[in-house]
Formats: C-alpha cells, sequence, structure tokens
C-alpha cells in the first residue's frame, strides 16, 4: 500500500483539543468533525487540504484527551497518513484502531517542510520526499499492530478472530 | 526478572509469570468505563463486532458526565444513546444525573475500583486510580468497544519512572502543586509511554485526595499510568468505600527504572502552570502581574472534598474580588453532600462563589463557564491547551485550590500566603 501527496506541516505537541476543539464533540459524525479540524490553530487548514495530503507535527503529537473524535476528523479531510517524531500513546492507539495510518519519523519530521511532496511505502516503511529527492525509514510496527492495521482496524480484527 | 508495580500487575492480569518492558500482552480487564463523549462512538463500534451483549454487565461503568445535565440537543441526544444502551444490556454502573459524578471522582467512592485491578477508560484521565495501586488508563472509543464485548485488552508493557518521596508538603502546598512541579520538570512528553510509580516514606504523608490529584495528570506528562504504593490510607480508603478483594503489590528492589527522580516534598513550591501548556510551571517569583476574570475550582483533578476545603479555608469571612466569576464544582453528589454538612459551601457561597452541580463542564470548555476572547481563568482543571476553555484568544492557568481561591480575592495570580 502507498500513499501521495502534499504535506501540511505543524510543530510539536499538537493536541486533541487543537485538532478538534470540544465544543464540536456533541457529535461523532466524520464529516462533521472534518469541518472545524485543526481550525484553533490553522483557519486554513479545511479550506486548502486536498485527499491524499499528508499531515506532518514534531514530538507528541495527539497529546492530551483520549477523543477518538481527533484521529477521525483528521481521517475524514482527506489526510492519508500523520508522520511525525512520537505520538501521544492514546493518540497512536486511537489512529491505529481506526485506521488512520501513521508513521514515527523523526528525520522525516525535522526534515520534511510545508509543501512538499511526499510518497510513502507502508510495506517497507521508506518516506520519499519527492521535492527534496531524500527518503527516511520510519520505525516498523510490531507483527500484532500490523495485524490490525491489514484487518482495517481493531474491530475488523476482533470480527476476523470470532 | 524483576518487575515493576504495574509490570506485575499486567502480568498478572494476562496471565503470565512475569512480563518485560517493549512486550506486547492481551490482558483481562477489571472494569471498563466510558462517559457521555466518548460511549457514543464505542456503541456503534461495538455493534460492528456483533457480539450480542457486554462480557460483564457488572464491569462496566457509564458515566454522562461532560456535557451533562445536558446543554444543548446534540449533547442530549448523545446522553440519550449511553441511556438507551446501558438499560439494553442492563449495566450495573450507570449513574443519571442525581447519581453520577465526574468519573475519576466517582468511581474510586463508589468502591468500583481497588489495588491491583487493571481498568481501561475512554477518558485520558482514567490513569486517576492509580492513587489506589491499580493500573488504570485512558483509551479511545474503539477500544472500549472492544473492551466491552470481550473483557480484554492489548497493552505494550511499559517502562517505568521512580519517584521517590521524602518529607511533607507546606502549609497550603498540595498535590497539585508536586504534579505540576513535576511536569515542569520531565515535560509533557516527559513519561511518554511510561508508567509514572511513587513510593517513599514522603508519600505516606500525602492525603488520598492528593494522590488522586497526582495521579491524574500523569497523562499531562505523557505517560501511560501513574501508580502508587499501597499503605494503610490507601488501606483505610478501600475499606471505606468498597467491598472488592484488594490485591497490593509492590516493585520488586532490583526492578528497573529508566529514570529514578527523589523530590523531597517540603522543597516544593507554589506551581502554576502558564498557557498553553502543563510544562511551563512557574514559582511564585515569577508570576508577575497576572490579572484575571474567572476563577475554577472544581474537576476530576480538584474537585473533591480537601480541594473545597481548601478554597473554603483560604476564602474564609473574604469576599472575591468584585467583578471576578469565582465558580465551584463539587465533582460528587457525596463530595456536594459533605461540603453542604460541613459548612464548606455556605463559606464559598458567602465568599461569593457560585456552586455548580457536579460536571466537568468549563475544563474542556463545554459549559457552565466558558470564557471569551481575551479572558484569564485560574483554574484546578489539568490542561490549559490553546482555546481549552473557550475562546482561542482565552487563557488558561492550571493551580492548586489554594491559589486559584487567593486569586479569586486579589483578582491577580496570587500565592495564598499574601492574604492569609
Amino acid at each position: 500500500m502507498k500513499a501521495k501527496g502534499c504535506v501540511i506541516k505543524y510543530g510539536d505537541n499538537i493536541d486533541t483539543d487543537v485538532i478538534i476543539p470540544a465544543r464540536y464533540l456533541s457529535t461523532s459524525e466524520p464529516g462533521e468533525l472534518a469541518l472545524h479540524c485543526m481550525e484553533d490553530i490553522d483557519k486554513t487548514f479545511v479550506g486548502r487540504v486536498k485527499k491524499g495530503d499528508i499531515m506532518v507535527g514534531g514530538a507528541n503529537f495527539g497529546c492530551g484527551s483520549s477523543r477518538e473524535h481527533a484521529p477521525i476528523a483528521i481521517k475524514a479531510s482527506g489526510i492519508s497518513c500523520v508522520i511525525a517524531k512520537d505520538f501521544a500513546r492514546i493518540f497512536f492507539r486511537n489512529a491505529i484502531n481506526i485506521g488512520l495510518p501513521i508513521l514515527e519519523c523523526a528525520q522525516a519530521s525535522e526534515d520534511i517542510d510545508e509543501g512538499d511532496e511526499v510518497e510513502i511505502d507502508f510495506d517497507t516503511g521508506v518516506i520519499t520526499n519527492l521535492t527534496k529527492n531524500r527518503s527516511y525509514q520510519a520505525a516498523a510496527f510490531p507483527p500484532f499492530m500490523q495485524e490490525i492495521i491489514s484487518a482495517g482496524g481493531l474491530i475488523a480484527k476482533i470480527r476476523e478472530e470470532k | 526478572m524483576a518487575m515493576t508495580m504495574t509490570q506485575k500487575i499486567l502480568a498478572k492480569a494476562a496471565g503470565l509469570e512475569s512480563v518485560k518492558a517493549g512486550e506486547l500482552i492481551m490482558a483481562n480487564l477489571s472494569l471498563v468505563l466510558g462517559n457521555d463523549i466518548t460511549t457514543p462512538p464505542a456503541i456503534t463500534e461495538f455493534g460492528k463486532i456483533g457480539c450480542g451483549t457486554v462480557f460483564d454487565r457488572s464491569k462496566i461503568a457509564l458515566v454522562p458526565d461532560h456535557f451533562t445535565p445536558n446543554k444543548d440537543i446534540k449533547s442530549a441526544e448523545q446522553a440519550k444513546k449511553v441511556r438507551c444502551f446501558a438499560k439494553e444490556h442492563e449495566i450495573e454502573n450507570y449513574f443519571e444525573v442525581g447519581q453520577m459524578g465526574i468519573e475519576h471522582a466517582l468511581l474510586p467512592e463508589k468502591g468500583l475500583v481497588v489495588a491491583g485491578d487493571v481498568v481501561i477508560g475512554a477518558d485520558s484521565h482514567t490513569c486517576t486510580y492509580g492513587a489506589l495501586g491499580a493500573f488504570s488508563t485512558g483509551v479511545g472509543s474503539t477500544d472500549m468497544a472492544a473492551g466491552m464485548a470481550t473483557g480484554k485488552a492489548w497493552f505494550k508493557v511499559p517502562e517505568a519512572i521512580r519517584f521517590n518521596l521524602t518529607g511533607k508538603l507546606n502549609k497550603y502546598v498540595s498535590g497539585k502543586d508536586l504534579i505540576l512541579h513535576i511536569i515542569g520538570m520531565i515535560g509533557v512528553d516527559g513519561a511518554l509511554y511510561k508508567s509514572m510509580e511513587f513510593g517513599g516514606e514522603g508519600m505516606h504523608t500525602l492525603s488520598m485526595d492528593d494522590r488522586f490529584t497526582i495521579a491524574n495528570m500523569a497523562i499531562e506528562a505523557g505517560a501511560k499510568n501513574g501508580i502508587f504504593e499501597v499503605d494503610d490510607k490507601t488501606r483505610e480508603y478501600m475499606k471505606q468505600h468498597s467491598s472488592k478483594q484488594f490485591t497490593e503489590y509492590t516493585a520488586d528492589e532490583d526492578a528497573e527504572y529508566v529514570k529514578v527522580i527523589d523530590i523531597d516534598l517540603s522543597k516544593v513550591p507554589h506551581t502554576v502552570a502558564f498557557p498553553h501548556l502543563p510544562e511551563n510551571a512557574r514559582t511564585p517569583d515569577n508570576w508577575g502581574d497576572v490579572k484575571i476574570d474567572q476563577i475554577v475550582i472544581g474537576s476530576c483533578t480538584n474537585g473533591r472534598i480537601s480541594d473545597l476545603r481548601a478554597a473554603a479555608e483560604i476564602l474564609k469571612g473574604k469576599k472575591i474580588k468584585d467583578g471576578i466569576r469565582a465558580i465551584v464544582f463539587p465533582a460528587t453528589q457525596e463530595v456536594y453532600k459533605e461540603a453542604i454538612a460541613d459548612g464548606t459551601i455556605m463559606t464559598l457561597i458567602e465568599a461569593g462563589c457560585v456552586i455548580s452541580t457536579p460536571t466537568c463542564g468549563p475544563c474542556l470548555g463545554g459549559h457552565m463557564g466558558i470564557l471569551a476572547a481575551g479572558e484569564r481563568c485560574v483554574s484546578t482543571t489539568n490542561r490549559n491547551f490553546l482555546g481549552r476553555m473557550g475562546h482561542v484568544e482565552s487563557e488558561v492557568y492550571l493551580a492548586s485550590p489554594e491559589v486559584a481561591a487567593a486569586s479569586g480575592v486579589t483578582g491577580k495570580l496570587t500565592a495564598p500566603e499574601e492574604i492569609m
């Protein structure tokens, strides 16, 4: 599986309150959540994000609340993958569980700039920066998590096992 | 194989002799928790599993506490979805408005969590129950759904940071100051994926309420869980609140820690986290002149009886400064009743505070005290992220109940000693 898209970049400690503010948590409908994704730190995101775009963050991406609405909002915005130096653990679990592809790669997080065109090979974990003509290796998922990812999320995996 | 407290609990729950950091395990759950925000998506995911009903209707707790009593039609619909699910599946621990309180204050009080338990909750502050010597951690709605269906959850066994506490906190300094001090020291990702394990002789001087406050904010350092050793205070608390059997786990003497941090409690200063991260910890000499518009005393972090009493001690015979809104949230009905019975509520009202029904309310920008552009709040809650309590141009200063109360009197960020 591969993804290719244009990069929208943010900094360290992007918390779930800015990914989707609590004032919109009266719903969990993905399309509605996507309309307000990132608006407290980037009012332009909703207008400019294109299907397949890749979000790049710094350290501790997704810190804060456990709201699954955060990865749901990002996924429903059309983002094909989030790359970060590292992720807060609940966001990490939630992304895997709902099938939002994420990759941990410090080098990519530092080197990739806003607007770069990036291609990701999920089978090898290789991230290629087509704009800068460089590539980075993301950390591999342990087999257990790969099973959840390839099943299409945690619920699909439990159904398979039944 | 030497293990930490957390590792021992997880090994037992996974049916293993021992576990080591980094290992992936499947653990049996003692309790699965959800609230009115996180349970509706979990119900949807639960339906997709097609398992009929829940694994054990006595081991699920549903607490509608975030946007309740409901603030608008949409939140009422969400609460209704949770209520209907609880009824359909005969969930024993569903707490309706009138019985409910803020989930992480309510569950220990109801005796639903004891030492040695393994608890997941679709709320990041589920780590609170570590105060009782339990392993508890926040997850998302899908994990909650899977937990309700199977009674199990997967975990990566965490490494740990050990905190050795000595001494005793000074007057007007509380558990909130300690945890803000620690987060300031290690950062918002200082314990990422790790356990924060608290012990040492100084630990025994901390009240249970202080321990709940400290474990509650382990997530604010990125931790998977925070956990305290079990001592006489823990045993007494459990005896008073629960009939469940508990198991005490102590870390092996040669357990491995990625870091050991010694803290002399008598040296912990008043600490306030400035906007917009809990790690922006500052002591009074660095507060400067911060004029405020509101104080909030409450939340799963600081809405317990000792928190309300601490605020009342500061406010007794004094008045909240004109123009400042002081909003107090007893965390549960029991806390509310106790605070009425001992006069705490009267003291707070006479000082000019308004008392709300138990709810998470403004902590996450829900309702009951939302901030306008440019407004500042000194709050005993747990997060001061951009826009957390309202407008993106508002500011939240995280503080202890003592500091929040003192600030309410002066209208600016103030240490209690300045007015006592």
